[in-house]
């Protein structure tokens, strides 16, 4: 197991305190401590059932949907736990979450951005156009679609999609933003334009980014963490994880020997 | 034999069966209109009978059957409906629900005869409601709901479970989850089930036989606690116990019948229609 990383000195936005995961009796989280830091950019690497959609599903309790599940261990949003002190809306609207494949809703690009804060009361129409337009701005999103507001969300590109979904959980003022491979869908310019996107949104929100792309992690984040069936096996510096890695097993899957 | 000639008798015999599966519908709607138009006059549908119903029209059988079509509705849709979402979205896969699941579907088995007899029971004589629109819209909705809750569920199962997710991803409760992004996207099939059972309130017979029906009542109702007539028993009652009325006035009760159930399955498919162009995925 490894040590809760706690280096940093500032206090961590999520925390997770030996975390485990069961579905059914199948084990798909085995124990899993870590800290992330406000307004950074973890990425999580690892092959496939390595557990990283389950830790991410954990983070604002999608989780509790999937029948058979248990949870074990405590995970702490500003140090407050997220099952026992936050109620489950408040956390979901602070830890918003990006699916792999880009799902609007089946209405309006401009409703889809406003359907968070509508829930939460907003009904005023000045208000939600500049929430919209925000929200679209800080997804990059705004040039390509301020004319086509009204249009269905379903008529934009897949990586405009993905950005509106990214939008859609800003607009409801998430701190941290869980992403699950959102580009595994894209091709590489639309995938770029959301690399850039989510670089742009660091400076004021912590993102979770789980990804297949090795390089991507590399591109983008400040660390990254190595999950490997259901287990951390080690978070670091990208810098330092991607060259020198402490575990033999990240070696290994950065080098191409699996997964 | 070879695939192409195989494929060419496959379809051979799936058109086959399509057009003998359309040809009785168009065989019983030609003939009801052949032997009945020459009795439709505005007199028939717009005046009470008269003269132990050989004469006058048919005016407070079609506006009893509207009553009970739409009585049915007022009870079963909610009921039906909200059942559906629970067992939909709330309940979970346990033995009580799989119980409750078992009983809709034999509930949709039972044969109509028995659904009167249960509405003469509790409707009729237990709650007192007498033979009235009351208790015949009551007991066609019970008749309604296992149909209307099975194509409601399995509407609102269809709507994509991401659907949801990203709706509660973004702090929105079930109930907001359920109430903008599920059943928006499930009433057209909700719908689907409805127009079944709006048609079959207005057309069965059994169910409303012992609980609203007056064999002749040449008055229009004027409460839910009165009697009146409809036109499935109204046509059974011509039929069957009164001699010498005409052939052309009982095929043109039918066609006002088949009139009134398809006119409204008409404005139902319409307003699903519209819907499911708002539908965009």
């Amino acid at each position: 197991m490894v040590a809760p990383n706690t280096g940093d000195s500032t206090p961590a936005k999520v925390a997770t305190r030996d975390l485990s995961v069961w579905y059914d009796d199948e084990q798909a989280l085995k124990s899993i401590s870590l800290d992330i830091r406000h307004n950074e950019l973890l990425g999580i690497i690892g092959p496939a059932n390595s557990g990283k959609t389950t830790f991410l599903r954990t983070l604002n309790r999608l989780i509790d949907r999937t029948p058979g599940i248990r949870v074990s261990g405590q995970v702490r949003l500003d140090g407050r736990d997220i099952f026992q002190d936050i109620p489950v809306e408040e956390l979901r609207t602070r830890v918003g979450m990006v699916f792999a494949l880009p799902v609007p809703l089946p209405m309006s690009v401009f409703d889809n951005v406003a359907y968070g804060p509508r829930r939460h009361g907003i009904g005023n129409r000045k208000a939600l156009a500049e929430l919209v337009e925000e929200s679209l701005w800080a997804a990059s999103l705004w040039d390509e679609v301020k004319d086509r507001l009204d249009e269905p969300a379903m008529n934009l590109s897949g990586g405009q999609q993905q950005r509106l979904c990214i939008a859609r959980a800003l607009a409801v003022q998430a701190e941290v933003i869980l992403l699950d491979e959102p580009c595994s869908g894209l091709d590489p310019v639309s995938t770029s334009m959301v690399e850039d996107a989510l670089v742009g949104l660091k400076e004021n929100h912590t993102i979770v980014l789980v990804t297949n792309v090795i390089a991507q992690a590399a591109r983008i984040s400040d660390r990254t963490a190595f999950f490997l069936m259901g287990e951390l096996i080690e978070v670091d510096g990208a810098d330092k994880l991607f060259t020198l890695p402490a575990d033999e097993r990240t070696a290994g899957y950065i080098e191409g020997r699996y997964g | 034999m070879n695939a192409q000639r195989s494929e060419k008798l496959t379809f051979a015999l799936l058109l086959a069966a399509t057009i003998i599966v359309v040809l009785p519908v168009l065989v019983i709607i030609g003939i009801v209109i052949k032997n009945g138009v020459g009795a439709i006059t505005w007199e028939f549908i717009s005046t009470a009978p008269r003269d132990g119903m050989r004469a006058g029209g048919i005016l407070p059988a079609i506006v009893g059957t509207f009553c009970l079509m739409i009585g049915a509705m007022l009870f079963a849709v909610p009921l039906g409906v909200f059942s559906a979402i629970y067992l939909n979205e709330y309940a979970g896969d346990n033995l009580l629900t799989r119980l409750i699941r078992l009983a809709i579907i034999n509930l949709a088995g039972v044969p109509s005869v028995v659904y009167g007899l249960f509405g003469l029971g509790v409707f009729v004589m237990f709650f007192k409601f007498g033979t009235s629109i009351l208790a015949g819209a009551m007991t066609l909705s019970i008749m309604n709901l296992p149909v209307i809750i099975t194509a409601s569920r399995e509407a609102l199962s269809n709507v994509p479970q991401s659907f949801r997710e990203v709706s509660l991803s973004l702090g929105a409760t079930r109930w907001q989850t359920i109430r903008h992004v599920v059943l928006p996207n499930a009433l057209p099939g909700i719908l689907t089930g409805i127009i079944l059972e709006v048609g079959r309130a207005g057309g069965e017979t059994a169910p409303i036989l012992f609980t609203v029906a007056a064999f002749s009542l040449p008055f229009l109702p004027h409460s839910v606690f009165d009697q009146c007539m409809a036109l499935p028993t109204h046509l059974y009652a011509i039929s069957t116990q009164v001699p010498n009325i005409g052939l052309d006035v009982r095929y043109a009760t039918a066609m006002v019948l088949l009139a009134v159930v398809l006119i409204v399955n008409f404005f139902s498919i319409m307003l699903r229609m519209r819907l499911r162009r708002r539908r965009q995925w």
